[in-house]
This record gives structure tokens, sequence and C-alpha cells, in this order.
């Protein structure tokens, strides 16, 4: 999966997830910048993320990933 | 709606439940609200969101009270203003084995364990036994799930020592303190933990991330398994099964193969799942469930399966059997109307997904599970949520018998030219009283499940009944209804609130089971009696229009009464001055009146 590919799912997961057609996540994208991404989310965002690509994140991983595009290597590292 | 039907997918529901939620909430629906406080001993905010999907997609609209993370024994057991003004409908306790005191260590005595299990009891038991007398509402308390590791290894079921020994002894005493008091119900997410499997249930990470002591993905299991309680409390259960025959309860298609090559009972491993589903039905109508059959099939070739020697159901099971070449959604329709239930209170039960499909799209609000293949179809009934038993009185358990005894009136009716001469062939005798604590929960268990001949449609819990009932405000009339081929129990319910020298009847209702029976009449009757008795002078009935109770629009008009005001939406005001105007009307049903 090229991470354009990747980009682009993950977008899937959080507009269904925050449930906005206008979300576009790039790789410094992080909490602050949608709204209702606050700690109780995030944890439904990680399982969603975890549901769609068939990986799951530890907890160093989860308490480490500072932007998207810091999961998005995560998550390529995982799927390889 | 079908992402929230079983078997769902609870990481798409999680993922989703925003669109999904927004989607509910357009539904146009006559929406029950209900206030539901949450008091927990981990984190619950998603248990809140994915419980208001399940209510909703039900018709139930919660408004939630959520209690501080790992609050829930302070806010239960200490004066909690914001609790008080909350004014729950019902409490639900979310604890798990995380919240357990303290666990026995290997050096402990076992007289030592004893009282540490007493303590633990005794501060559960205080908790029940204090929101019960503060709040009067249903509390739903679920028991102890076990933890994820076994220090003795399977000694841990047996040791005195062990979690998962002690856990077991907690859960049991969980379990005998619901059986001994009502307004208490216990959800079993010990079963829950096994059907999900441990490992999915428990996710360590959240745990240690964001205190979830049951893992988001479990959360919608959870969430759906508490909704089924929340949703029998307040009488939404479904009450019949309206099953095929062909390939649904038997292997074959009897037309065809003939009633004695239908594969059902223990001859082949297709047959043992058939009569393994027929047995599961057996014991549902047990609970009160209604049987019913729409078939394609010549009736007389449906009986022959059905007296087939292996066919663990008989004719006698079912209260209602169309097999004709009707299409299936107007027999379905007809056995409605037949049993003087909701359409959308029966459960179809098809092995062929486009007769489900079609049942589906012609009747609103049934719902027709998805078979899958026989050996599922347990799971596909039972996991369906439909029956979630909370209480199980006699009547629920007679139930059956009730309708058979109906469709024999209706065989004698044929007989009479005159209906009033059918109405006294049937020896009739009515008790009419007010309010008694025997009753209060089947009084309770009426004001939630009667929709069509309602008044008023107004709910009550049995804490709201015995509050009433011992205020001299109202006057309070229940009506038992027996005759020569059964006795109907409960089945008529009139409050009436005095103000002056006025009865306002706020509820009015009566079990469909005795429609057309006069026994409206009897009840008014005694009502009037009842009212003069007290003084009254002018008895005012509301009619309150729902979706589902245009059959009694006219009640008041029947009554005598004379009709006050009617407002757009179908509101009427009626009333009936007791110096004259009121005639007695019923000359078929013997009352013994208490009052």
């Amino acid at each position: 999966m090229t991470r354009k590919e990747l980009f682009e799912k993950l977008n899937a997961v959080f507009r269904d997830v925050f449930d906005d057609e206008e979300i576009t996540v790039n790789e410094e994208t992080t909490s602050k910048d949608i709204d209702g991404w606050d700690s109780l989310e995030h944890i439904n965002l990680i399982m969603a993320i975890e549901d769609e690509f068939g990986i799951s994140f530890n907890i160093g991983e989860v308490t480490t990933m500072k932007n998207v595009g810091a999961m998005a290597d995560k998550i390529l590292d995982k799927i390889k | 709606m079908e992402i929230l039907e079983y078997p769902f997918d609870g990481c798409r529901i999680i993922a989703k439940k925003r669109q999904i939620k927004k989607e509910l909430m357009n539904c146009d629906v006559n929406w029950l609200k209900k206030r539901i406080a949450i008091l927990g001993g981990s984190t619950t905010d998603d248990v809140k969101q994915i419980l208001e999907l399940f209510l909703l997609d039900n018709g139930i609209m919660p408004e939630f009270y959520e209690s501080e993370y790992n609050q829930y024994y302070e806010e239960a057991m200490f004066p909690n203003d914001e609790l008080k003004k909350f004014a729950p409908d019902i409490i639900y306790l979310h604890t798990t084995h995380k919240n357990i005191s303290v666990f026995p260590a290997l050096t402990d005595s076992a007289e030592k364990i004893e009282n540490m299990l007493g303590e633990e009891e005794a501060k559960f038991t205080a908790m029940w036994d204090h929101l019960a007398e503060e709040y009067k509402c249903p509390v739903i308390q679920n028991n102890f799930d076990y933890p994820s590791y076994r220090i003795l290894g399977n000694m841990e079921a047996y040791d005195v020592h062990g979690k998962i020994n002690y856990i077991n002894r907690l859960n049991s005493f969980f379990g005998k303190y619901a059986a001994g008091h009502d307004n208490f119900y216990i959800q079993d997410i010990q079963y829950l933990q096994s059907e999900c499997g441990m490992d999915i249930w428990y996710d360590p990470a959240e745990w240690y991330l964001y205190k979830y002591a049951v893992s988001l993905r479990a959360i919608p299991v959870l969430a759906y398994d508490l909704a089924n309680i929340v949703k029998a409390v307040y009488g939404k259960n479904k009450k019949a099964l309206v099953l095929d025959l062909d390939n649904t309860l038997w292997g074959g298609i009897v037309g065809d193969d003939g009633a004695e090559n239908l594969e059902m009972g223990p001859e082949s491993a297709a047959g043992e799942a058939f009569g393994a589903f027929q047995n599961y039905l057996k014991e549902l109508k047990g609970t009160g469930i209604i049987l019913n059959v729409d078939s394609k099939n010549e009736e007389e070739n449906a009986l022959a399966g059905l007296k087939h020697r292996d066919c663990v159901l008989s004719p006698d099971d079912f209260i209602s059997i169309k097999a004709n070449w009707e299409p299936k959604s107007k027999n379905f329709i007809d056995i409605a109307n037949e049993l003087n239930i909701m359409p959308d209170s029966m459960v179809f039960v098809d092995d062929n997904p486009a007769e489900r499909e079609i049942v589906k799209r012609q009747i609103a609000g049934v719902r027709a599970p998805d078979m899958l293949c026989p050996e599922k179809y347990i799971e596909m009934i039972d996991r369906g949520g439909f029956f979630e038993v909370t209480s199980l009185s006699e009547d629920d358990m007679h139930r059956n018998e009730m309708y058979k005894a109906n469709a024999r009136r209706e065989k004698i009716k044929a007989s009479f030219e005159n209906y009033d001469d059918y109405l006294r062939s049937l020896d009739m005798t009515a008790v009419i009283d007010h309010f008694e604590p025997v009753y209060f929960q089947r009084i309770a268990q009426l004001t939630n499940k009667s929709n069509q001949f309602n008044l008023t449609t107004k709910r009550y819990s049995s804490a709201d009944i015995e509050k009433i009932t011992d205020s001299h405000d109202y006057i309070t009339m229940y009506g038992k209804l027996q005759d020569k081929f059964g006795d109907n129990g409960v089945v008529s319910l009139v409050v009436g609130k005095r103000e002056n020298d006025t009865l306002h009847i706020i509820l009015w209702l009566m079990s469909c089971r005795v429609l057309k029976r006069k026994m409206e009449f009897a009840m008014m009757d005694s009502l009037v009696k009842k009212a003069r008795a007290a003084g009254v002078r002018k008895i005012v009935g509301y009619y309150l229009p729902t979706a589902k109770n245009k059959m009694v629009r006219e009640f008041y008009r029947q009554q005598g009464f004379s009709m006050e005001s009617c407002d757009d939406t179908g509101k009427s005001v009626w009333s009936c001055r007791l110096d004259g105007q009121y005639r007695a009307k019923n000359d078929v049903i013997n009352v013994k009146e208490a009052i």
C-alpha cells in the first residue's frame, strides 16, 4: 500500500468516526485540528483504525503517536 | 436498523456511532423518554453512547446521568442532589471484578475469607437497598466477570483462595438478592464474557490507557444486552413467533416429500438440528411466547407434518395455524388480528430470504432474523433479544392457555345468532377492586404493554403504582375477568384523580385479550358507583391519540359521555354528570365488587 492510498483509507476512518465529510487529514494533523477529537474519542479512533487495517497498537505506540503522519508510519510498519 | 441487529459488527457500530445516532434521531417515532443513570466503577462513556443507539433503535429515547469515574458507590450511597434532581427511571450499576474491594490472599483462613465475602456482600446490599429506598426505580446491577489470569490454575474454581471461586460465590449472592427483590435485575456479564471470549472481553491496554474494564470491542455486546433488559422492563418485548414449516421446523417439503420422509428427530444430523430448534421453541412457549404457523402448504399436509412421530411440536402447541397459498404477509396480519396484538409484536421466522423480505417490507416494524442454517436457528432467535425475561408471572406461563381458550370462545360464538346470548353463555365473572400489592407488578406491566385499548397511554413503574394506591387523591380500580373457558387474570385498569367533586380519568386501559366482552362497561358501572359513594358529581375522560389507539377514539361516546372539546391533534375531552346522565350498561358479566 502506498502512503497516498493509506491516507485515503485513514481519511475515510476519520470521517466515519467524527461523522464529518469535510475532514481531510495530512501528515501534520493532530487532535487540535479536529472537532471532537478528545481523549475519549481517541480510543474509538484507535479501535476503528485497528479494525480497518487488521492491526493492533500497544500502549507505547498509542501514547507516542504525535500526529497522523506518525500514525501512518506505524500502520505501514505493521502491514508490511 | 440493520447495523444494530444481531449478529452485529461491534467495531462498525463504534466507528459509525455518530452517523447511526443522527439517522435514528431523524426517525418519526413516538419516543418513549427515559432517564437512565449509569453509576460505574470504570469508564462508562462508550457504554452510554452505544446503549443509546440500541435504545433509540427500539423507540426509547434515553437521557443520561453518568457518575464520575469510579464513584458509583459514593454517588449511590451519599446525598446526591444532582442525581435526585435527575430523578432516574432506571439506575444501571456497572461494576466489574476490578471493583471487588479485596480478594483472598493465599495465607487467609477460610474464616477470614468468609468475613471478607460477608463485607463485600454487605457493601452491595446496603447500596441496593439505599437506591431502592431513595430513588424508587428499577435497578440493574451487572454481576462480576472473571479476571484474565489464574494464579492457582484450575484450582481457582474450587479452592476458597481462588479468585474464580470467590467471584462465583459473590455472583451467587447477587442472584439470591435479585430473586428476593422486585425491581432489581442482574445483568449477567459473566455469560457475556463467555459469549465474547475472555480475550475479546478484556483488553489490558484499554484498561491501563482509558480505564475501560470491558474492552471497546465488547461494549456493543454489553450495551445490546443491557438494552434488552431496559426494553423488557418497559414492555417492549415481542409476544409471538410466526413460523414457516418446510425447512424451518423440519427438513424437506412436506407437500413434495411426504410427512414420513421429513428430516426431524434423531435419524440424521440435520434432523437433530431441527429437533433441537423445535425443543427450543417449546421451551419459549413455556415462558408465554405464542407460537403460530404461516406456511405455503395444503393445511392437511401441514398438519400431517406436525403429527409426525418425531415432531416435538404438535398442532396443539400453536394458537393459529395458517397453511394455505395466500401471501405470507396476509396470513401474518390475519394472525395478529386473531390474537388481537400488534403485527410488530410478532417475529417472523422463515428460512427463505425472499419471504422474509416481503413480510418486512409489507408490515412496518416486523423483525425477521436472517436464519442462516438449521444449526444456527436457535442462536438467531435467542440472541435476537426479542424475548428477554425480566419477570416470570403466572400470567406469562399460562398465556398460551388463555389464547387457546379464546380460540374455543370464537368457535362457539358462531353458534349464537345474538351476540349478547353468546356473551351470557360464557358465564363471565369479574372481580373489580382497588389496586392491591399482589397485583402491583402486573398492573405496571399492563400500563407499559397496552397500546391499543388505552385512552391516555400513561406508563407507570411498580413504584408509581404503589404511590397512587396509597394516595387519597386517586381512585384506582383493576378488573379481573374469568369465564367458563378460563381465567384471564387482571385485564383492565382505571386511575381517576379527584379534584373537588370532579374525577379526572387519567388512565383507562384494557387488555385486547378481552375485547368485545363488555368488560369496559362493567368497569365503568363500578367506577360510577365508587365515584358516587365518594361524593363525585362529574367524571371527565380524556382521549390522547397515538399511532396505536384509534380503536378507543369513540370510547367515551359509547359510555354515554358528552364531548366537551376536541383539538387539531385529535385529543378530546369528555364528561358525564353523575346526577342522572349515567345509565348502567353491563348486563352480561356477573360482577363481584369488593369496593
